[in-house]
């Protein structure tokens, strides 16, 4: 068997590898394997690679290659390892960018090579492909990171024509893909390159936070698509197989965490969703009064219960107060009362973002209810604690037609015998909408941090 | 040269298929550490920076590939990092004992 011969039998195992890990991934069981099995076949494929014959001789600059691996890997370890739970869609974003820089400059690389020997004209259009998705994603992503990251608003920014604006910058790029592929200038790829960059930096700027999860997993998709042509270009079928994978999978999966929210892909993209504090009935809103109470109050409405719903959010997860609301549980169970937590799908800022973080504070898998099963329970509830949460509870989605929400699946915490809601602030979610659930005869508020009121809460369910 | 992209194009569209085969019915839990660990097979983009690097004949070439390569072992070893870290939080379920409801405090 020759060397090529053997190389190519190492990928094809790659290739399958991260078949049977993306199959992995989708069940709770195997998912950890999978990844394993996944990250396996990686060094696989990467170490085969050495061996590997390019233009008919061994790999040059083999230290080069070791260099920037070794560079690499101690960057991107200790981030991945020690960055907070919090933070976890911020680094997805990330190292999703850093892979759609690779794929765009894989192909700019390949673009100036090949200039010099075989200029095929099929070779040059996956490479200007490559070069466009694979910066879209990329400067999209550093845009997505920044806002998550809260370095810029989250709001959506947007200004006068801006969609035509957008189209133009993607005419613009497919006009000059076809420039190129006529003139093979390398002048004219420099300029494609910035063109994409600003496209992608266009493209994300009107969506608003809480959808860029949806969005990360777009570019995502796109990423797997640049690869997908960095693998013609290059002749692998390993970066076609992996590549379009993930291209084809990706475009799935955001389309099923589009329809967890209630809302279809082009409507999260391009209607600048949460620009418009709403303008629905409430429009004296700011004079409404509010009940509110002390965590010793929050202690005795909760003691008393037989049956409470736990609804965390993203404000748990901020605040850190995972662990205290897993002791406050425990407190009251120790008590005879029945305790659950209600999971939104979107509860966090990604789906089964807070399944992670709840898991992380030990809490048992089973005390989990998904949104349905969530809501039937609720009926028969004497408390709802709402921590952190707010859009994901808001009934503006179920009765209220001109709210932006209209129409996503919520958890129905007014359901319950009382609401109580911890809260920071009167400051409105995520998504920028007024909750009426907050103005609701049944709702007590509790304000301040979600940590300290919570411990005061254990200490006096304690004392109870 | 046709026969070779009519290859890869067969490639394509059967990994559009698997792609797509694949994913349909996934709890919403685990669209997360999906996202994440599909982020780090599209990791394999370093292959193809070795190559380019490897390849490399000009000093333009060279740069481009070096960096190319750092950015896609950033992509590879954060993807995987972070999905195994996001599921071991999965597997910290299992040492709890079934639900007893009379006394499992503290």
């Amino acid at each position: 068997m020759s060397r090529e011969t053997l190389i190519d039998l190492l990928y094809l195992f790659s290739a399958t590898t991260f078949v049977l890990a993306l199959k992995g991934l989708g069940s709770p069981k195997r998912a950890r394997l999978g990844n394993m099995v996944a990250a396996f076949g990686m060094i696989v494929a990467v170490g085969a690679t050495f061996f590997k014959y390019v233009d008919g001789h061994a790999l040059h600059h083999v230290g080069l290659i070791a260099l920037a691996m070794v560079i690499g890997f101690i960057v991107a370890v200790p981030t991945a390892r020690y960055v907070q739970m919090t933070a976890m869609p911020q680094l997805v974003a990330i190292f999703n960018g850093v892979g759609g820089g690779a794929a765009s400059l894989v192909s700019i690389t390949e673009f100036v090579h090949v200039k010099a020997t075989h200029p095929a004209t099929y070779v040059a259009l996956e490479v200007l492909l490559g070069v466009l998705i694979g910066t879209v994603s990329f400067s999209g992503s550093a845009i997505a990171f920044a806002k998550l990251q809260e370095l810029m608003t989250g709001r959506p920014i947007t200004y006068p024509g801006q969609q035509i604006l957008n189209g133009v910058f993607g005419l613009g790029a497919l006009a000059l893909i076809v420039a190129i592929l006529i003139q093979g200038s390398t002048a004219l790829l420099w300029i494609l390159l910035i063109l994409a960059f600003v496209l992608g930096v266009a493209f994300v700027l009107p969506i608003g936070g809480a959808d860029v999860p949806v969005l990360i997993s777009l570019l995502n998709s796109f990423t797997g698509l640049a690869v997908a042509a960095s693998g013609f270009t290059l002749g692998s079928n390993l970066l076609i197989v992996a590549g379009t994978l993930v291209g084809a999978s990706g475009i799935l999966l955001t389309r099923l965490m589009s329809k967890a929210m209630g809302r279809s892909l082009a409507n999260v993209l391009f209607s600048a969703f949460g620009s418009v504090v709403s303008a629905g009935p409430g429009a004296g809103a700011e004079e409404r009064s509010v009940r509110s109470g002390s965590p010793e109050d929050v202690a005795v409405l909760l003691s008393f219960a037989s049956r409470v719903v736990l609804i965390p959010g993203y404000g748990l997860a901020v605040a850190q107060a995972q662990h205290v609301l897993r002791e406050l549980a425990e407190v009251l169970e120790g008590k005879g009362v029945e305790v659950f937590y209600a999971i939104h799908p979107v509860a966090g800022r990604m789906p089964g973002h807070m399944n992670v973080l709840l898991a992380e504070a030990n809490v048992p898998y089973e005390q989990l209810k998904e949104m349905d099963e969530a809501n039937l329970e609720l009926q028969t509830a004497d408390v709802a604690l709402v921590v952190g949460a707010n859009d994901t509870v808001n009934p503006a989605a179920k009765d209220d037609p001109s709210s932006p929400i209209y129409g996503m699946p919520i958890i129905n915490a007014d359901l319950a015998e009382n609401v109580l809601f911890l809260k920071r602030s009167m400051r409105p979610g995520f998504a920028g909408i007024e909750n009426e659930l907050l103005y609701n005869p049944k709702t007590t508020l509790v304000f301040g941090d979600a940590k300290d009121t919570l411990t005061k809460v254990v200490a006096a369910v304690k004392s109870a | 040269m046709g026969n070779a992209l009519l290859q890869y194009a067969t490639v394509l569209v059967l990994s559009i298929f698997v792609g797509i085969e694949i994913i349909a019915k996934v709890p919403s839990i685990l669209h997360t550490p999906l996202m994440s660990g599909s982020n780090a097979i599209h990791g394999v983009i370093l292959v193809g920076s070795m190559l380019v690097l490897g390849g490399a004949t000009t000093h333009l070439q060279e740069v481009l590939g070096f960096l190319a390569v750092i950015l896609a072992t950033l992509n590879v070893v954060g993807g995987f990092v972070v999905t195994d870290r996001m599921l071991e939080m999965f597997k910290a379920k299992k040492p709890q004992a079934p639900k007893a409801n009379d006394e499992v405090a503290s």
